[in-house]
């Protein structure tokens, strides 16, 4: 017990460690622009129709299991206020999160994990090729950047897929919905000039794109053993991305939406 | 022949500490220059002793054989001179710089001398030919693509490779992944070069001819070579001297022909019916 719990300390350590190391490396961004372009590629459009296919269906179950109730209420023409907000809000960047965590995470640390114990990152290092510069900012702005515009997508879609179902099951017209979808998302943040529902949600997804490199990554560099330590590698960082992302989603929600 | 023996007669070691490569005071026993002194160094990974008080030292422009049984700590061994490991107690010394104590920065510079095959080549595997050889000049220098294009070529012609820059690591049989890691260990015209287990998993023809190319290395680039190999006949081809290790000891240590003479009962054991 006190040993996992020193082992977890000392994970967490070494990934707060990776994360200020690869911002120190920010300025090689234009150095690393194909690599970046490459990963955009693998984590973000290789996952556009998974996020479009759960996105559709999430909006459609929001829209059935709120307009059931707002039906018995009155009070239909609601549902699409309730299914732009829940999708900006929370659905939205919690399903992009998960998905890329079991898509482009687990393969992110399959890679870097199978690298490990193939002597790859060794030979990087005996190269003098600084493996935070050429493998992990690459990954991490590409997760940065892929994770809150596989966001937006995942919000449209969702709002699209509680349109179908409010107008096919809920006879709420359309054009009734979407009014009341797009009024409930123009807020202003008191931040910045935007909607503060689609600020806020695309600055949560940001935040998972770098905890799930970040973790990713990490789990992946300290893959020993073979095809077992890849494996347990790979199991690690979905499991750690998912809680990070759970517990991250509290703290952002707190700072974001305290007052 | 005896191992273990004080062979030091002049040491850096009551040199003070210097921060850049070329003013460190040369490490030299009689005329010959060390470019590699391991001064009883142990190293264990959790019970396991791996290296017991080892005594080592490799001479400038030789090429030395490290032989030995599985586990005796072989790998271990480069992996402290190369600066991926770090001993529990003794001096790993490479080129005047002490291991254990050197900065990032210095032993950066220090692995742009040094190669490293590994026994499995460790090619990137998402990298095809041209780039995995081209990685330490474009990381590393500010040569323009043409002429990193053109060492790349020139090595590749080296190991006996030409033509393969597009092909993929996974599209490579063994022994030419072993070329085209030796290649990119080449491309930075080391001083020294380290080889783990070249002729592991190879037929005996490609093997042959692997033998061949560290003996065509050494001679044409004139470096020096710490080679990791189980086979008498890379022995024959490639050594100037001969180490036998186990247990993380010397057990037997000469020059080719008299260590291969030798009659010590450990060694005989050790090569069995191969000897010839």
């Amino acid at each position: 017990m006190l040993n996992s719990f020193f082992t977890t300390c000392r994970q967490f350590g070494f990934q707060l460690e990776l994360l200020f190391d690869t911002l120190g490396h920010l300025p090689s961004l234009w150095k690393r622009r194909a690599m970046i372009a490459d990963q955009l590629f693998v984590g973000g459009v290789q996952v556009v129709h998974v996020v479009l296919l759960v996105g559709l269906f999430a909006g459609m179950i929001l829209a059935l299991q709120t307009g059931l109730y707002l039906a018995q209420l009155g009070q239909q023409d609601q549902i699409g206020t309730l299914v732009a907000l829940s999708m900006a809000r929370e659905m939205g960047p919690f399903i992009t999160g998960i998905i890329l965590a079991a898509t482009a995470g687990s393969a992110l640390a399959a890679e870097l994990g199978t690298m490990s114990v193939s002597d790859e990152l060794a030979a990087l290092e005996v190269l003098s090729v600084d493996r935070v510069d050429f493998l992990v900012l690459p990954r991490l702005v590409a997760l940065a950047i892929a994770c809150p515009l596989l966001t937006v997508l995942c919000d449209l879609i969702g709002v699209v897929g509680g349109g179908l179902v409010a107008s096919a099951q809920l006879s709420v017209e359309l054009e009734l919905y979407f009014k009341s979808a797009i009024q409930a998302l123009q807020d202003p943040g008191s931040l910045i000039p935007l909607p503060k529902d689609v600020y806020a949600g695309l600055l949560k997804s940001f935040v998972f794109g770098i905890l799930i490199a970040i973790i990713s990554c990490s789990a992946g560099m300290h893959a020993r053993g073979g095809a077992l330590g890849v494996g347990q590698a790979t199991r690690q960082a979905v499991r750690d991305s998912i809680i990070a992302i759970i517990v991250s989603n509290y703290f952002l929600t707190w700072l974001l939406y305290q007052n | 022949m005896d191992a273990q023996g004080d062979h030091r007669t002049a040491t850096a070691d009551s040199a003070p500490a210097r921060s850049g490569a070329d003013d460190r005071q040369k490490d030299h026993e009689g005329d010959r220059e060390v470019v590699i002194r391991f001064d009883k160094v142990s190293k264990r990974f959790g019970s396991k002793v791996v290296l017991d008080k080892l005594d080592l030292v490799v001479y400038r422009g030789e090429t030395l054989v490290l032989m030995g049984p599985s586990g005796t700590g072989k790998s271990v061994t480069l992996r402290h001179v190369i600066g991926l490991m770090k001993a529990d107690s003794g001096r790993v010394t490479v080129q005047g710089h002490d291991m254990a104590t050197i900065s990032r920065k210095d032993l950066a510079e220090l692995r742009r001398h040094m190669g490293y095959l590994f026994q499995d080549s460790a090619l990137i595997n998402w990298l095809n030919v041209r780039d995995n050889v081209a990685l330490p000049l474009r990381e590393n220098t500010d040569l323009s693509e043409a002429e990193i294009l053109e060492r790349v070529e020139q090595k590749l012609e080296l190991v006996h490779l030409p033509g393969i820059l597009e092909k993929m690591p996974s599209e490579l049989s063994g022994g030419m992944r072993k070329r085209v890691g030796l290649a990119r260990a080449l491309i930075t015209d080391p001083k020294l070069i380290l080889y783990d287990e070249p002729n592991a998993g190879l037929d005996p023809e490609i093997s042959a001819s692997i033998n061949q190319l560290i003996r065509d290395v050494r001679t044409q680039l004139d470096i020096t070579s710490v080679v990791i190999s189980h086979l008498v006949s890379c022995v024959k081809t490639v050594a100037d001297r001969v180490v036998l290790l186990e247990e993380g000891k010397v057990v037997l240590e000469g020059p080719r022909d008299e260590f291969l003479a030798s009659d010590h009962p450990r060694l005989v054991r050790f090569l069995g019916d191969s000897k010839d």
